[in-house]
C-alpha cells in the first residue's frame, strides 16, 4: 500500500492503494465514482476513458503510481465543462444511449475530440472514436450527436 | 382532451377480491405483493389474469408516478416504452413518470412465458395489453374516487395529465386521489382507448434513462457498492468440466486485501474463488494462484475436428424438422439445374459491455441478491437452491444491465449460483462476484457453431422447385426444463428457426437437423437460430436470383408465400425507398438485399457496400420493417439502427470463438473483436410500415438481415459467394 494525492475533477483526493492499482479501480472503488466503467482491462474497449492532463486516456491500464499531479477529469465533471455539457445535451437530443454502459467513455472521447478538432470530419470521428466499443452498436447516433454538438459549439 | 368513456358506467366490479392495500404514512398507492385471483377466466386456453395496479403504479404525494417495469432494461428501451403504454391509458402526466425495474415476484412474470424474463423479443409483444389494462384500471380507480368525492357519475368526468376533471369546473390531481383510489375494488373490465386517442403510444418519445447514462450516475449491477461488501473472482477451469487437482494459494493469500481463497463447485467442474476487499486485490490474487487441473474424462473440443465432424454429419439426413412435398423431387432435376452449398458458422460470444456479475448476501434464514438478470425467476430459484432457501426467501433486485443479448438468460443460472456459493461462506456480508472480460470470452455459453448443407433444384422458371437442407449444431435446451417445449421430433426448434419456417414458397422442401453433443456450453445469442439460418436462406435465394437474372427484390416477392404479407409489405416499402438511389451507386459500391421475418417482425434490408482494405465497408443501410403498431417509433428506429450494427459481429475478421485442445483460443476483445464505429454502417435509414396490428418485437429482428445483405453486395462486387463465417480477408 502507498498513499497518493490525486487531482480528480479539480479536487484533491487522497487514496491508500497498491501502486499497481489501475486508475479505473481507484476511481470506482476508492473514490466511489462509478461513472467510469470496466469493460476489458486491456485498453481495447474505451469504457474506462477519462481525461488525464487533457488527453483521452484508458484508465484501466494506467497504474495509480504513474499519475503524479496530472489532473484527472471524469464523466462526473462533464456537466460543468462547456464542451462536455454540449456533448451531453447532444447525446440526449439524439437519444443515443441504449444499454448505456459504454457511453461515459464515448462521451469522454467525443469531448476530447471536439476540444482538439472543433469541426470534425467523418474520418476524424472514426479515428478518435475508433477504440470505443459499443456492443449495442449505437454508432449511427454517436456520429450524429458529435456532429450536432460541433454545430452547437460553432 | 378525451371525454369519459361511456362504458365506464358498466364497469364490472370484482367483488371476489379487493386489493390488499396498505397505506403508507406518506400516502399514495403502495407497491404490494400480488394477490392471486381465484377462479380466473380462461381465454385462449390461458388464464386471463387481472394484474393489480398497486404492484405496478405508485402515485407519490408530489405527483411523481413510479411505474414498475416487469423486465430487465439492458438497452432495448422497455424502461421507457412500457411506462408509456401504461401512462397513456392512465392519462398520466408523462413529465412526472419514472420507470423502475421490478424485483423478482410472481406478479412480474411474462404473461405468456410464465416466468420473469426478457427473451424472444417479447417485452412489448407480451405486455402491451397488460400495461394498457393496468393503465386503464388505475385511471378508472382514480376517476371513481373523484366521482365519489364530488357525488357525480364517473361518466361525467374526464382525465388529462394526471388530473381528473368533473362537472362545474371541479378538478383533482391524481396525487390527491391516490389514497382513496387505493382502497377501491379493482374493476375487472375496463375500456381501452381507441388508437386515435393515444397521446404517447405511437409517438417518438425519448428514453427516460438517457440523462443518467450520459452523466455517469446510472448504477449498473457492477457498480453496486454495499457496506462491508467483498469482491470475488473465480479461477475457472481451462477446459469446461475440469476440476482443480492441486491448488497452491500461498502467494494469492499474501496479497493485501485478499480475505479467502477456496475451491467451489461449478455447474461444470470446479473452480477456485478469491475473495478480497477490492477487485484489483482479487485479480492479483487470482493471477498468483497455481492450479493443477484434472482433465481426466473431460472432452477437449477442437474446432478443426468439430468442423470435419459437422461437415460429415451435414451430408447425412438428420431428424426431420419439415417435410413438404416430394423428398425425391430433387433427384429428378438435371444436375445442371442443381446447386449444392455448404456453410460454416463459428461459436460466438455475446460479450456484453458490462461484464457478468451478481451480488448476494446470505443471512441464514433469508438472502438478498442484486443481479442484472434476464431470467429473474431462474436466478432467484438457483440462489435459493444453493443457500437452502425457498425462492421467496431470496429478495431479488433486478439491476440495470450493460447489454446482455441473451447472455444474462442462462437456464442453469451459473453466475448467480457461483455468487451464492461464495456468499454462503461469508454470512451477513454482501459478496459481488465479477466475471472479468477474460472469464466472459473464455467462459462458454456461446451461440453454437453450425454447419449447413443445402441442395436446391431449380424449376424451368428459375425458381426453387426442390430444397433439401441439413443443419448441424448443438441444441440450446437438451436436458433442460425447456426441452419439452422446444424439442420436437428430436429437433431443437431453435436450431432450425428461420429455415424450416421460411417465408418462401418452395414446393418440395425438406429440412432436417443433427443436434450433436459437444463439451461447450451454448446459449441463445440475440435472434438465436435466425443468426445462421437467415444467412443461409438469404444468400442462397440471392444466388438463385442472380442466376435467374431477376432483380433480387422481385425474385423474393415472387417467391414469398401468400401469407407472408408482413414481409411483402416490408419488401415493397424497401423497394420504394431505395428506388431513387438504386441506379446511382458510387463506383466500386454494390447494393446487397436481404429480408427475413423473426419474432413476428418482418424486415427487408439493402446494404450499400464497397471493399476497403480487403474488408467490407458498409456505407449505408436502408431497412423497412413491419412490427405491427410501433409503440415508440424512436425506440424502434434506434433498435434497428444499432441492431444492424450488432449483426455485423458475425462478419468481423475476429468474430469467432475457436478451440484448441479443449481451450478457448481467444482471451479478450483483442482476439474476439466485435464491431467498432468503423465496422458498423455510417448511416442506417429505418422505415416502418404503418400498422395498427398488435405490436411485435424489435430487439432481435434487426440482427439476422445485415450479414446476408452485406455478403450479397460483396458477391456482386467480386462474383464470389461467401459461405463461411467469420468472413475471411477479401
Amino acid at each position: 500500500m502507498a498513499t497518493y494525492q490525486l487531482n480528480v475533477n479539480g479536487q484533491s483526493k487522497r487514496v491508500d492503494v497498491d501502486p499497481s492499482t489501475p486508475l479505473l479501480w481507484v476511481l470506482r472503488e476508492e473514490l466511489k465514482m462509478t461513472g467510469t466503467k470496466y469493460g476489458c482491462g486491456i485498453s481495447a474497449c474505451g469504457a474506462c476513458t477519462v481525461h488525464l492532463d487533457g488527453i483521452a486516456t484508458r484508465s484501466c491500464v494506467v497504474p495509480v503510481s504513474l499519475i503524479g499531479d496530472r489532473p484527472i477529469v471524469t464523466i462526473e465533471a462533464m456537466a460543468n465543462d462547456t464542451i462536455g455539457r454540449v456533448v451531453q445535451e447532444a447525446w440526449l437530443d439524439k437519444d443515443v444511449v441504449q444499454c448505456g454502459y459504454c457511453q461515459s467513455g464515448q462521451i469522454m472521447s467525443a469531448v476530447a475530440l471536439l476540444k482538439a478538432t472543433p469541426k470534425p470530419t467523418d474520418t476524424n470521428i472514426e479515428e478518435s472514436m475508433g477504440g470505443n466499443l459499443c456492443r449495442c452498436a449505437t454508432y449511427v447516433r454517436i456520429r450524429e450527436a458529435i456532429k450536432s454538438a460541433a454545430q452547437q459549439l460553432k | 382532451m378525451r371525454a369519459a368513456r361511456k362504458s365506464e358506467d358498466d364497469l364490472h366490479l370484482n367483488r371476489r377480491s379487493f386489493l390488499r392495500v396498505s397505506t403508507a404514512a406518506a400516502g399514495g398507492l403502495l407497491v404490494s405483493l400480488y394477490l392471486d385471483f381465484p377462479g380466473q377466466a380462461q381465454e385462449g386456453g390461458r388464464p386471463a389474469r387481472i394484474y393489480p395496479p398497486d404492484a405496478f403504479v405508485h402515485i407519490k404525494p408530489d405527483g411523481k408516478i413510479v411505474i414498475t417495469v416487469n423486465r430487465l432494461e439492458f438497452g432495448q428501451g422497455v424502461q421507457t416504452s412500457l411506462p408509456m403504454i401504461l401512462a397513456d391509458e392512465m392519462d398520466a402526466d408523462w413529465s412526472q413518470v419514472i420507470g423502475e425495474l421490478a424485483p423478482a415476484a410472481d406478479v412480474y412474470k411474462d404473461p405468456v412465458f410464465g416466468i420473469q424474463m426478457v427473451g424472444g423479443s417479447g417485452s412489448i409483444a407480451h405486455s402491451f395489453q397488460q400495461y394498457r389494462e393496468l393503465g386503464a384500471r388505475t385511471r378508472a380507480l382514480l376517476v371513481a374516487a373523484a366521482a365519489d368525492r364530488w357525488h357525480v357519475s364517473p361518466a361525467s368526468c374526464r382525465t388529462e395529465a394526471s388530473v381528473v376533471y368533473g362537472p362545474d369546473k371541479k378538478s383533482a390531481r391524481y396525487a390527491e386521489l391516490a389514497d382513496e383510489a387505493a382502497h377501491r375494488p379493482v374493476p375487472e373490465k375496463v375500456s381501452l382507448k381507441s388508437p386515435n386517442e393515444f397521446r404517447l403510444i405511437g409517438k417518438r418519445v425519448r428514453r427516460l434513462d438517457s440523462a443518467a447514462k450520459c452523466n455517469g450516475s446510472q448504477r449498473f449491477g457492477l457498480d453496486l457498492d454495499l457496506p462491508g461488501m467483498k469482491v470475488a473472482l473465480i479461477a475457472h477451469p481451462p477446459v469446461f468440466g475440469a476440476r482443480a487437482k492441486t491448488v497452491s494459494d500461498k502467494e494469492a493469500r499474501a496479497i493485501e486485501g485478499v480475505r479467502d481463497v477456496f475451491e467451489i463447485s461449478l455447474t461444470r467442474g470446479t473452480g477456485v474463488a478469491v475473495v478480497a476487499d477490492r477487485f484489483w486485490q482479487a485479480k492479483q490474487g487470482r493471477d498468483r494462484l497455481q492450479i493443477d487441473w484434472d482433465l481426466s474424462g473431460v472432452e477437449q473440443p477442437d474446432t478443426s475436428q468439430l468442423r470435419s465432424k459437422y461437415q460429415e454429419l451435414s451430408r447425412t439426413q438428420g431428424n426431420v424438422a419439415v417435410a413438404r412435398g416430394d423428398e425425391k423431387a430433387l433427384d429428378q432435376i438435371a444436375a445442371g439445374n442443381r446447386i449444392s452449398a455448404e456453410y460454416e458458422f463459428p461459436y460466438l460470444a455475446h460479450a456484453p459491455m458490462e461484464p457478468l456479475n451478481a451480488t448476494v448476501r446470505f443471512d441464514g434464514d433469508r438472502a438478498e441478491a442484486w443481479v442484472p438478470s434476464q431470467f429473474q425467476t431462474m436466478d432467484q430459484m438457483a440462489i435459493g437452491e444453493v443457500l437452502g432457501l425457498k425462492p421467496e426467501q431470496v429478495t431479488f433486485h433486478t439491476e440495470f444491465a450493460g447489454g446482455g443479448f441473451g447472455r444474462r438468460a442462462v437456464i442453469d443460472a451459473h453466475v448467480p449460483r457461483e455468487a451464492a456459493a461464495i456468499a454462503k461462506r461469508f454470512r451477513g456480508t454482501p459478496v459481488k462476484l465479477i466475471w472479468s472480460r477474460e472469464d466472459d470470452v473464455r467462459g462458454g455459453y456461446y451461440r453454437p457453431m453450425h454447419a449447413h448443407r443445402v441442395e436446391v433444384g431449380l424449376g424451368p422458371d428459375g425458381m426453387p422447385a426442390a430444397w433439401r437442407h441439413v443443419i448441424v449444431g448443438q441444441s440450446l435446451v437438451a436436458g433442460t426444463p425447456f426441452a419439452a417445449m422446444l424439442i420436437k421430433n428430436g429437433v431443437d426448434a431453435t436450431t432450425v428457426e428461420g429455415a424450416a419456417d421460411t417465408s418462401y414458397d418452395i414446393p418440395n422442401f425438406h429440412v432436417t437437423a443433427h443436434n450433436p453433443t459437444v463439451n461447450v456450453p451454448v446459449l441463445w445469442w440475440r435472434s438465436v437460430g435466425h443468426t445462421h439460418n437467415a444467412f443461409v436462406m438469404e444468400t442462397l435465394i440471392d444466388e438463385l436470383a442472380t442466376r435467374a437474372r431477376v432483380d433480387p427484390i422481385d425474385y423474393r416477392r415472387k417467391l414469398l408465400k401468400p401469407e407472408a404479407r408482413k414481409l411483402r409489405a416490408a419488401l415493397d416499402l424497401l423497394a420504394e425507398k431505395i428506388a431513387p438511389g438504386r441506379g446511382k451507386l458510387a463506383k466500386g459500391h454494390a447494393l446487397g438485399i436481404s429480408c427475413h421475418e423473426s419474432f413476428d417482425t418482418a424486415v427487408a434490408c439493402a446494404a450499400d457496400v464497397s471493399i476497403e482494405n480487403r474488408r467490407p465497408r458498409i456505407h449505408r443501410v436502408t431497412v423497412a420493417l413491419h412490427c405491427g403498431l410501433a409503440v415508440n417509433p424512436l425506440t424502434v428506429e434506434s433498435q434497428f439502427q444499432a441492431g444492424i450494427g450488432f449483426g455485423v459481429t458475425q462478419l468481423m475478421a475476429r468474430g469467432a470463438i475457436t478451440f484448441k485442445d479443449g481451450r478457448v483460443e481467444q482471451r479478450n476483445f483483442d482476439g474476439y473483436t466485435p464491431p467498432y464505429i468503423v465496422d458498423a454502417p455510417a448511416i442506417v435509414e429505418v422505415y416502418i410500415v404503418p400498422s395498427t396490428e398488435p405490436p411485435t418485437g424489435c430487439g432481435e429482428p434487426p440482427v439476422p438481415v445485415i450479414s446476408p445483405a452485406v455478403v450479397n453486395a460483396l458477391a456482386r462486387l467480386t462474383g464470389k459467394r461467401y459461405r463461411s463465417l467469420p468472413l475471411a480477408t477479401l
